[in-house]
């Protein structure tokens, strides 16, 4: 009894690496400083908002479509979020409802280029065919005001004077000065074509900067970065900081500093400093160059505290500047985002499949056996390899928001913005065929979440208006059950489902704080878990017991009692004692948690970087104990191992951890992503010589 | 703003052209100024000057004339001091200039007369700058010249008409035949940028020279013509070319000739002795600043050969070395040695040179070249200071003196530079061997040539294939690449090496270098590139790449210097039958480093494919199942 106590146990793990899941490469980011928002817009059309304040957590996202790229994303007053592609549209974001407020042509051919005015209230467009936009925001929409002078060449990036009277427009080899009142250009700055003292074809100004005191910074295609005076409409000083193009520029709000990215993946960071110390006159001093990208910075934003950059090889990555940071806690730490802060895989227990999601299609893998025992770090022989049952193509050229399989396997489902598909699967001697239900109710049009309960009758639908469907599976066809209304006038959306196993309780969690329990069985709503400050990330009821474990993007962890409407008191144990710094400082969130079917005291849950699992029987670490601790105990006592040991079983054996579930008591399953694999599939960086020619 | 007479100003707050002041004047107005601070200053066009307010209170107020009738204004300027404007205007008559310098607020007006010299050019343009207690007046003249004249701010008698001379400060910068004029403007006190057609090519261009080295910084075609219209505001230079305004910034760099020279001598190497090698050209800039004295010094020097001794310590010198014999001078010059170093001894040291050359050239026979030698290595002096001794020394063939220079002077320009080499690579065996040459640079392995072989290769071409060809084609098929022509004798001799090794430590840069490399005769090239040759496969013999000995040329210095004599005498190289068999191993040498570095790319590339499969190795491929056992 001891003995087994003391160990959490032997599994087989069943290590998948076969998911190619490539994220879309990092087209444009926008700072809000209001709300210490981030908005991250990618090449495939989807926009991510992460929350800088609640641990970098990728709060909401909008899902992408082929038919739209986006090429300029900002944010204007009341928090209001504007994207503009090539398609030549203006896009809102209703960041409530998490789904397009409307979509409006410029009528000017793609568009390269979008700025909101310093008020908040004008937005500007830059466009294929050299005009340059006015769009005044109302409440509800945007609405076209005026067409500046038209240009010769596309606009390809644009700034307000922060007084809002004048713009910098940066097209192929000039800059344009325009007055906003009289919509005419005041002056025109020409750049050097000259690269490196060979004459390029043509000088793409990726991006221009207009300071208060009328400064112009520019960044170019010949890897210059360029300060202009306005007035004059003269260069006034330049520097050569790569040997391709300066792609983005971004300042801070006290224009004391500024940072550019570089396709040879360098952002370099410019600051306003004194010329010599205690003297007035200032000037802008490339200050420090740093290489986390491998490929183009497309873009990059100026938080007040950090550098954010992002680009081709995927990664967002956010860079403390240490002399802005208060305190010298983990904050201050480089934050490098890659996976998405949602689960992209679910998994059929019974069956042993993983449905995998993918921008456009999905995957259905059948995971392999063996008959093999070993011992710890054993690879076992195969006696059956994993086996690719599905590819899905989905239609049309919207993303696939979310996507689920039933846990007996038998049904599947996904939705785009605009539609909802279920499947029933058949499996008949190894082979799979595959029946789309028809017929679904106009109101399943699209989903954010969905779910399977734990018998696979019933299926939950988190939609868009905030409303819950309930729709009860039969064989072959489906009957909707009952919808629950989206609570008390707000229309946030769920974006995160949990069912207890016994199907009687359902938690549903939106982009806000705030769990709400809902009865299945009373179909009325049971409870509301206390609001906390931190976005949830991952929700789970046990079995048996019934406790709601919520954790948050601050690597809290709560565990609810829904029968006793109340936190258990382990929970509370656990919040007076606090975790373990070192948990509270890691830098991905929880996105799975799970429990195991025969051991009602065990908790796991998994990160991108480990997967714990805590045994609430144990005693609760300090920050004086080791908190991962991989060394297994060899020849000693059970005293000493039982001091030793707390309730946080840690193992960073397998990462980067996209998914990792008990299949049964003694399997795990580990889906893992390694970096590397996703770097083969980008296309190449720019190659820098080491050896002569 | 005015119409001649019609004074009309606006608010300028207020946008409306209508809402305009206007007051009728008695006179034509040539100008109004307006600086920061200070009341606007009406010039007219007879020459009288006016604050603004004083003529708006009466603006029928009688305008006296102040220049003679026929006289025009040619060019203003104005500048403050201690906030205090003052106005300085050029007037022409019937080709005579006129400097005015008016105090506007204690009303002196000075006149001066520009003293133009023997040339009669007109004056194209115009620029000024201020420097406390002088104006100092730079014109560009049609002859393609720029003189400076001087003028004070406080006159010491201002009822006279004084005289000012002025004096060269560069030659022939720009051709003559100007068609849209030329135009200077001073940058700094050591720069100006002239902008007008360059003397040898008719292409308009802008140039920035330095005065005090006289070398020319930077220049940049202007091919759309310019219309001689030059501003130099806050370090941004404006220009007219073709339809466009050009802008370009310039800042001038604090000037040292190093810098001024381009290519700085002993780039890497060296600690301490190349710093000993050196000018202090900080002392030798306050030198030339702090006494105007020191300053007419240099400018005299360069026109007439006449001392005035201005030291008292070296008075008894320098006036010894007009009559003395050279056994006397050696004593007095020990004598003023031996005293302590003043701040001005640079100058000094320059006249006492220029002295002893002066007298050299007046009496064939007399040549002190213990005295030069010791005044050489003093190290202060350089080739600015006394521009006649190379040119004395290499009439005299005096390769110890000439070693020395090369050794000690930071400035040498590259025809002198190339000069030396010239007279390294020909002068005879004979007078070689008398002369006392410094042999540090050379390695006592590399003097095993007891005669130089320089008819080696008859140049003989049998049945359309050179022996160097036979040679190529034994290296291709398979035999390691000539090593056997290329023994370890040094091409010359040891001297010759000592000497040559000194050119190559000298400063130089390439634009200005190769044409004078041009003349040097072929065979003398050849000899000189198989000893570069021989050097380089010197370098190759150790691991450090360097030679032996005591400050021996760098493997930089021979690779640069091979790269220039081909590249001013390729043509002519490749047409001798003795320089065949070189350049082939020249080439095969390139060619071999090219493949090295393809060689590395390739390695570089397997390496990448190795890790990449050492991943997949670890990556254990995409799916297994392993067993975990947690505690």
């Amino acid at each position: 009894m001891l003995a087994a106590e003391g160990g959490m146990g032997e599994f087989k793990v069943h290590r998948v690496r076969f998911f190619n899941y490539v994220p879309s490469g990092i087209r444009c980011v926008a700072y809000n400083n209001q709300s210490n928002r981030l908005a991250v817009s990618r090449t495939d059309g989807t926009v991510e908002i992460y929350n800088l304040s609640a641990n970098y957590f990728q709060e909401k996202f909008f899902p992408g479509n082929e038919s739209r790229s986006t090429e300029a994303l900002c944010w204007a007053k009341e928090q209001r979020l504007f994207s503009a592609g090539l398609n030549g549209e203006i896009i809102e974001y209703d960041l409530q409802t998490l789904s397009i407020k409307y979509a409006m042509d410029a009528f000017g051919g793609p568009i390269w280029s979008m700025a909101a005015s310093p008020s908040g209230s004008q937005l500007l467009v830059g466009c294929e065919d050299g005009s340059v936009k006015l769009f005044q925001i109302t409440p509800d929409k945007i609405q076209f005001e005026r067409n500046f002078d038209r240009q010769k060449n596309r606009i390809l990036s644009l700034s307000w004077h922060p007084s809002g009277t004048h713009i910098a427009a940066g097209s192929i080899d000039y800059i344009s000065v325009f007055d906003v009142k009289s919509g005419s250009v005041t002056h025109k700055m020409h750049v050097d074509r000259q690269y490196m003292g060979v004459s390029k074809r043509k000088c793409i100004i990726w991006g221009v900067a207009f300071l208060s005191d009328g400064t112009v910074v520019s960044v170019d295609s010949a890897g210059k970065v360029q300060f202009w005076d306005s007035a004059t409409g003269t260069l006034v000083k330049s520097h050569l900081v790569a040997n391709a193009d300066v792609q983005s520029i971004a300042i801070s709000d006290q224009e004391d500093s500024l940072v550019v990215g570089t396709a040879e993946g360098t952002v370099f960071h410019f600051q306003l400093v004194s010329v010599t110390s205690n003297s007035i006159e200032k000037q802008w001093v490339r200050t420090k160059p740093f290489q986390h990208h491998t490929h183009d910075v497309r873009t990059v934003a100026h938080s007040p505290t950090a550098l954010i950059s992002g680009g081709t090889d995927t990664h967002l990555v956010i860079r403390p500047l240490m002399e802005k940071v208060e305190v010298k806690n983990y904050d201050a730490a480089l934050r490098k985002i890659t996976f998405p802060h949602r689960r992209l895989i679910s998994c059929s227990k019974k069956k042993q499949l993983l449905l995998f999601q993918f921008a456009h299609h999905l995957e259905l893998w059948q995971l392999g056996s063996t008959v093999a025992t070993g011992r710890n770090g054993d690879t076992l022989p195969l006696s059956k390899n994993a086996d690719h049952l599905l590819h899905l193509k989905a239609k049309g050229p919207e993303n696939i928001i979310c996507s689920c399989i039933s846990p007996c396997g038998s049904w599947m489902a996904y939705s785009t913005a605009s539609r909802f598909f279920l499947y029933r699967l058949k499996y008949e001697r190894g082979n799979i065929s595959l029946q789309r239900v028809s017929k679904m109710p106009a109101f399943l049009h699209s989903a954010l979440q969905i779910l399977f309960s734990e018998d696979s009758t019933k299926l939950f639908v988190a939609s868009n208006q905030g409303s819950l469907h309930i729709i009860r599976l039969l064989d072959g066809s489906f009957k909707h059950l009952h919808t629950f209304p989206s609570l008390s006038g707000t229309v946030e959306s769920m974006c995160l489902l949990a069912v207890s196993p016994d199907g009687n309780w359902l938690a549903a969690s939106g982009t806000s704080a705030g769990v709400h329990v809902y009865s299945i069985k009373l179909l009325k709503l049971h409870c509301t878990v206390p609001a906390y400050n931190f976005p949830v990330t991952a929700l789970a009821i046990a079995p048996n017991t019934n406790n709601l474990v919520i954790a948050h993007s601050d690597q809290q962890v709560f565990e609810y009692s829904i029968p006793d409407k109340q936190y258990t008191e382990w929970s509370r144990a656990l919040q007076k004692q606090g975790f373990h710094h070192l948990w509270l400082q890691r830098d991905t969130p929880i996105t799975h948690i799970s429990f195991h079917p025969k051991r009602p005291m065990h908790i796991l849950l998994h990160d991108a970087y480990m997967f714990c699992i805590i045994d609430k029987s144990l005693p609760l670490p300090n920050d004086k104990t080791l908190l991962y601790n991989p060394i297994p105990p060899t020849n000693e006592s059970d005293v000493i191992r039982r001091r030793t040991a707390h309730a946080f079983k840690i193992s960073k054996l397998y990462k980067p951890l996209l998914f990792m579930d008990l299949l049964d008591e003694r399997t795990l399953v580990a889906v893992e992503r390694p970096l590397d694999d996703i770097i083969a599939q980008l296309p190449p960086p720019i190659k820098k010589k080491k050896f002569g020619t | 703003m005015f119409w001649f007479e019609v004074l009309r100003i606006w608010n300028n707050e207020d946008g409306d052209l209508g809402k305009v002041f206007k007051a009728t004047l008695s006179a034509e107005v040539y100008r109004i100024y307006s600086t920061q601070g200070t009341e606007p200053i009406v010039l007219f066009k007879e020459g009288a000057v006016r604050g603004l307010e004083a003529l708006l209170a009466e603006p029928q107020q009688k305008i006296e004339s102040v220049i003679s009738e026929e006289e025009v204004i040619r060019w203003t300027k104005i500048f403050m001091i201690l906030r205090h404007p003052i106005l300085l205007f050029i007037t022409e008559k019937h080709e005579t200039y006129f400097a005015y310098v008016q105090t506007v607020h204690s009303h002196t007006l000075s006149k001066y007369t520009l003293v133009l010299g023997e040339e009669k050019a007109l004056i194209q343009s115009f620029t000024a700058s201020m420097d406390r207690k002088l104006i100092s007046l730079i014109t560009l003249c049609s002859d393609g010249s720029v003189y400076e004249a001087l003028i004070p701010t406080h006159p010491s008698d201002p009822e006279k008409t004084q005289r000012v001379v002025r004096s060269l400060l560069l030659k022939g910068i720009v051709s003559g035949n100007a068609r849209n004029g030329a135009a200077v403007a001073t940058l700094d006190q050591d720069h100006v940028a002239v902008l007008g057609p360059a003397p040898e090519a008719s292409k308009e261009c802008l140039s920035i020279w330095n005065t005090k080295f006289q070398t020319l910084q930077t220049s940049k075609e202007l091919p759309q013509g310019t219309s001689g219209q030059l501003w130099y505001y806050g370090e941004i230079l404006f220009m007219l070319h073709g339809k466009f305004l050009t802008v370009i910034p310039y800042k001038c760099e604090v000037s040292s000739l190093a810098g001024a020279l381009g290519k700085l001598k002993h780039n890497q190497d060296q600690g301490t002795q190349a710093v000993t090698r050196f000018v202090s050209w900080e002392t030798s800039q306050e030198c030339f600043q702090n006494s105007e004295q020191s300053k007419r010094i240099l400018r005299r020097r360069k026109s007439e050969m006449s001392i005035q001794p201005e030291a008292p310590a070296s008075k008894q010198l320098l006036s010894s070395i007009k009559k003395d014999s050279e056994k006397h001078i050696e004593v007095e010059l020990r004598k003023f040695l031996a005293t302590k170093r003043t701040p001005g001894c640079h100058a000094v040291i320059g006249d006492i040179v220029t002295g002893l050359l002066g007298r050299s050239k007046a009496e064939p026979l007399f040549y002190p070249r213990n005295c030069l030698a010791q005044l050489i290595q003093t190290c202060a002096l350089s080739y600015s200071l006394c521009p006649g001794l190379m040119e004395v020394a290499l009439e005299k063939k005096d390769v110890q003196i000439l070693q020395l220079c090369l050794q000690h002077f930071p400035d040498i320009p590259e025809s002198a530079t190339c000069a030396c080499l010239k007279l390294f690579l020909s002068i005879s065996d004979s007078s070689l061997k008398e002369a006392d040459v410094h042999m540090e640079s050379v390695s006592a392995s590399s003097d095993g040539a007891p005669e130089e072989r320089m008819e080696q290769q008859p140049g003989a071409v049998e049945n359309g294939s050179s022996p160097a060809e036979a040679d190529c084609a034994a290296a291709a098929n398979g035999r390691p690449p000539g090593t056997r022509e290329e023994s370890a004798s040094s091409p010359v001799l040891p001297k010759r090496a000592a000497l040559l090794n000194a050119v190559l430590h000298s400063a130089y840069s390439e634009t200005f270098l190769v044409p004078h490399l041009k003349d040097i005769p072929a065979q003398h090239v050849t000899l000189f590139l198989r000893y570069l040759y021989f050097l380089y496969l010197k370098c190759n013999e150790n691991a450090t790449m360097t030679l032996p000995g005591i400050h021996p040329p760098t493997l930089n210095q021979i690779m640069d210097w091979i790269c220039l004599l081909l590249d001013a005498n390729f043509t002519v190289v490749v047409m001798i039958p003795e320089a065949k068999r070189l350049l082939l191993s020249l080439y095969k040498f390139v060619k071999s480093q090219i493949s090295i570095c393809s060689e590395l790319n390739k390695i570089e590339i397997s390496f990448r494919e190795l890790q990449k499969l050492n991943q997949e190795k670890n990556n254990r491929g995409l799916y297994s199942i392993e067993v975990l056992e947690l505690f």
